[in-house]
């Protein structure tokens, strides 16, 4: 019997084997989204809980089973981005510069995660995947479960917002 | 809104939030899961808490209903 199916029937060891096999993967998609790295790993938890529940609903023979968590995993991530309040980003080191840039840089850099994080959750999560991380937008609509032109709605719209936000706080993009 | 626009916000936004791209996992989380399963699938609903509470208040209040609802089980 296949993978997939044994899982159907409810067989935990299918059940690891599935976990080991994509985790690394839904995680790595809920991070781009929701950028915390431990938040991320409860999400991929709450993914593949919700992946196990629906065992007996998932039709082994229309679909990959990545393209069904990586839908399940958007869905548990947007889930929180609604409930959340903003979280502290991924940090990274600031690139060496004068004091003043610095300070303009901080500035800068804080006007844009403000308004990044004014945008609803499911404009938010386009406008990331879409033009930080840059995933082509036909896997964006897949997870989100929408159409490519709704996507790229989404983008449009949140791109808009940002910049009227942007120019509100005095940065022009 | 121009491509230019569109490119120029694309370069604002990767300045305040790298992309985070291909990130790997730093630890199993299968252990984790498996005490999620566990804690999840042994989980009683509250409100079967509060029926247990119910029919022992009733029980010990009023003996007399034990022989009634052991007809009934």
């Amino acid at each position: 019997m296949e993978l997939l199916e044994r899982f159907a029937t409810g067989d935990v060891d299918a059940f690891e084997a599935l976990f080991r096999q994509y985790q690394s993967e839904v995680f790595g998609w809920i991070l781009r989204m929701v950028r915390n790295r431990a938040t991320a790993e409860e999400l991929t938890l709450e993914t593949f809980w919700r992946m196990y529940r629906a065992r007996a609903r998932f039709d082994v023979t229309r679909g990959s089973c990545g393209g069904w968590l990586r839908r399940i995993a958007t869905n548990v991530a947007l889930d929180h981005l609604r409930r959340a309040r903003p979280e502290v980003e991924l940090a990274e080191d600031p690139p060496a510069a004068p004091k003043a840039d610095l300070v303009h840089q901080s500035e800068l850099r804080g006007a844009i995660l403000r308004a990044i994080h004014g945008l609803s959750p499911r404009l938010r999560v386009a406008v990331l995947l879409a033009l930080v991380e840059e995933e082509p937008y036909e896997d964006i609509a897949e997870a989100l479960g929408i159409s490519l032109n709704a996507v790229k709605v989404r983008v449009f719209r949140g791109v808009r917002i940002l910049r009227k936000e942007l120019e509100r706080a005095g940065v022009h993009a | 809104m121009s491509e230019p626009e569109m490119d120029e916000m694309k370069k604002l936004l990767k300045e305040a939030l790298p992309p985070v791209g291909e990130s790997e996992l730093r630890r199993d989380l299968w252990p984790a899961m498996l005490r999620h399963l566990d804690e999840r699938t042994v989980r009683v609903p509250w409100w079967d808490w509060v029926l247990l509470a119910g029919v022992s208040l009733l029980m010990l209040f009023f003996p007399g209903v034990i022989p009634a609802l052991l007809y009934h089980l």
